[in-house]
């Protein structure tokens, strides 16, 4: 029996323990991963409902901010409040989807410093379930911003051309939006050394993004250096794609750019997150 | 079990563990054989390396240097593995703060591959097992600290792991709750859990485990049963008090005269504890005071503490840092 010990079996390593032979799993197989990260999203999915002011950003911001933004920049850019929603509205999902993903880093990392991280580190799971599973679970946050944006607007008078299915279609790509652009601030998340210096990192990345797009006004009024970064800008893509499902029930061109440009945000930040959030655990 | 000498049976076996922090020699060479079936102690004061050793053992570490091997399997080439046959619990592994006890074991359960009913009915069957029913569903943070431990410990024990590392399971808790931590340990030893366990408190390695390694520095001092560290310092130890703390210097000679060994020191003043190997010579000692004029205030002859052993062998106390486990907990 002990010539048995340690002996690779393909996928198992046998260890003799005082019950006898265990033949246990090298790795995670896919499905357990999977299951593990759906795991981790309930975790975070409860986190939030217990912790309800990490609902603010997406909540009482969209419900704030449209009001707001609605009524101060209405009448100058599009001459009445009304003739500005269709901008507006859509231009804030964007900016609100943005926000909340830099809540998803911060937490990331506040989550990272506790305890309950280093038994997770400990158990026989796959390393990438407790990241992947609250990007998993934030898409929920994503949704509600989205949501709430577009009754704000629909209470306002918003009445979009796209119809129901533009709607949907344009909340479908604002949460998959979200989800994209998150990898972004998990990698500040895993590479920050503290929650607040996360935050401070994010702010500064994300109001370049949001602000130097076509969010809130036209791109045509920037100076040309300006118009240039706002028009490359994959958040001015994902809005103006929104805008085409909402505003016009079209599946335009800019709605593939925008996935396109989404899903090279993912290529580039998740590889990195996932590496420098695996070297830490 | 059998306690054959072929490292392959033991539940541990590690060579030579190094661990670097920067400039720091956290674990510095450190070899550790665990039986299966036993309690080990690591034994020794905050720094010394004992936790760090734990976190290389249980994978939450990478080695610098040395190998280990649980139950045979390689720690360093086989990680998964390894996390599936070893429990961990201590100032690192914690539960969901957000979560209730019942909410949090059945979390750990699903993430080991349980199934929704089965993780719930081992989730309700050890909050019984620690006395934890009735708070089961309130927030952890209404939990005094000696619940936190046992859910902590409960939490570690859901798949049932041959080896348990316990990370100084009692600092900060109340003699009565300490009781009762020991206690569970022991119930988990009787059902043939190996356990490794550190602490900074003597009586509770001299309480529980079946072997104990002092380690300080970063490097194992001693090994042995506490009966056979205890035999380290002799038989029995004569411990004096002097009136006049100035005289230490003065008696330590008149002890090194008569009994030929080197006195320990204790950290109060004028406190001298010398090791006997036969207990009838602390009369000569005290008639050599006496000769000398070196007033005591009190002399009394005692089997000899774990404590003396630690300072015995390192040379300085163990009180020094581990008396104050209030400060220690914090983290």
């Amino acid at each position: 029996m002990t010539s048995l010990m340690s002996t690779r079996v393909d996928e198992t390593v046998i260890a003799t323990t005082y019950e006898g032979v265990r033949a246990l799993a090298v790795r995670p197989s896919v499905r357990q991963t999977i299951s593990q990260t759906m795991v981790m999203a309930w975790r975070a999915v409860k986190k939030m409902q217990r912790n309800f002011e990490q609902l603010f950003d997406v909540t009482i911001q969209p419900l704030l901010f449209t009001a707001m933004f609605a009524g101060i920049f209405g009448g100058a850019i599009s001459g009445d409040v009304q003739s500005y929603l269709p901008i507006i509205i859509t231009g804030l999902i964007g900016q609100t989807v943005v926000t909340a993903c830099v809540a998803t880093g911060v937490q990331l990392r506040e989550d990272m410093d506790k305890g309950v991280f280093d038994r997770f580190k400990s158990l026989p799971i796959a390393r990438i379930a407790p990241l992947a599973g609250p990007m998993v679970a934030d898409m929920l946050r994503y949704l509600i911003a989205s949501l709430l944006t577009f009754g704000t607007g629909f209470a306002m008078g918003y009445r979009p051309g796209g119809g129901v299915l533009g709607v949907i279609g344009a909340i479908v790509l604002a949460v998959f939006a979200g989800w994209s652009l998150a990898w972004i601030f998990a990698w500040f998340g895993t590479v920050g050394r503290s929650a607040q210096g996360v935050q401070g990192i994010s702010l500064m990345v994300m109001f370049p993004l949001t602000f130097l797009s076509n969010a809130f006004v036209p791109t045509e009024t920037m100076p040309g250096w300006l118009r240039a970064f706002a028009d490359v800008n994959p958040v001015s893509h994902v809005i103006t794609a929104i805008r085409d499902l909402a505003n016009d029930g079209a599946v335009t061109a800019e709605v593939g750019w925008a996935i396109l440009g989404l899903l090279a945000v993912v290529a580039i930040f998740a590889p990195l997150a996932v590496r420098s959030y695996s070297r830490k655990m | 079990m059998s306690e054959s000498s072929s490292h392959l049976d033991l539940a541990v076996h590690a060579t030579g563990l190094v661990k670097r922090f920067g400039d720091t020699l956290a674990v510095d060479g450190i070899d550790l054989d665990v039986q299966r079936g036993e309690v080990f102690g690591v034994l020794g004061p905050n720094g010394a390396g004992k936790t760090t050793m734990l976190q290389m053992l249980a994978t939450l570490l990478p080695f610098d240097e040395g190998d280990a091997r649980i139950f045979g399997v390689d720690v360093r080439r086989q990680p998964h593995v390894i996390r599936q046959l070893v429990g961990v619990t201590g100032q690192f592994a914690s539960v969901d703060e957000n979560l209730t006890a019942r909410e949090n074991l059945w979390l750990f359960g699903r993430l080991q591959g349980l199934a929704s009913k089965k993780s719930r009915s081992t989730a309700d069957e050890l909050l019984g097992r620690f006395g934890l029913e009735d708070s089961a569903d309130k927030p952890i943070s209404q939990y005094s600290g000696g619940m936190r431990r046992r859910l902590d410990l409960a939490a570690s024990l859901i798949t049932r792991p041959p080896l348990i590392f316990l990370d100084e399971p009692t600092t900060g808790l109340d003699p009565r709750t300490r009781g009762q931590m020991w206690e569970t340990i022991r119930d988990l030893v009787a059902q043939g859990c190996t356990v490794l366990l550190t602490t900074q408190y003597l009586d509770e390695a001299d309480q529980l485990a079946d072997r104990i390694a002092v380690i300080d520095r970063g490097r194992k001092v001693a090994e042995g049963t506490s009966d056979q560290l205890k035999s380290q310092v002799g038989s029995s130890t004569l411990q004096l008090r002097l009136l006049d703390p100035a005289q230490t210097a003065a008696a330590v000679d008149v002890v090194r005269r008569v009994v030929g060994d080197e006195p320990v020191l204790t950290p109060e003043a004028g406190g001298i504890n010398v090791p006997l190997a036969d207990a009838n010579r602390a009369a000569d000692v005290l008639i050599g005071l006496r000769e000398e004029q070196l007033l005591i205030t009190s002399a009394t002859v005692q089997k000899p503490t774990l404590d003396e052993v630690f300072m015995a062998l390192t040379g300085h106390g163990a009180e020094d840092e581990a008396q104050r486990p209030e400060k220690e907990m914090a983290r």
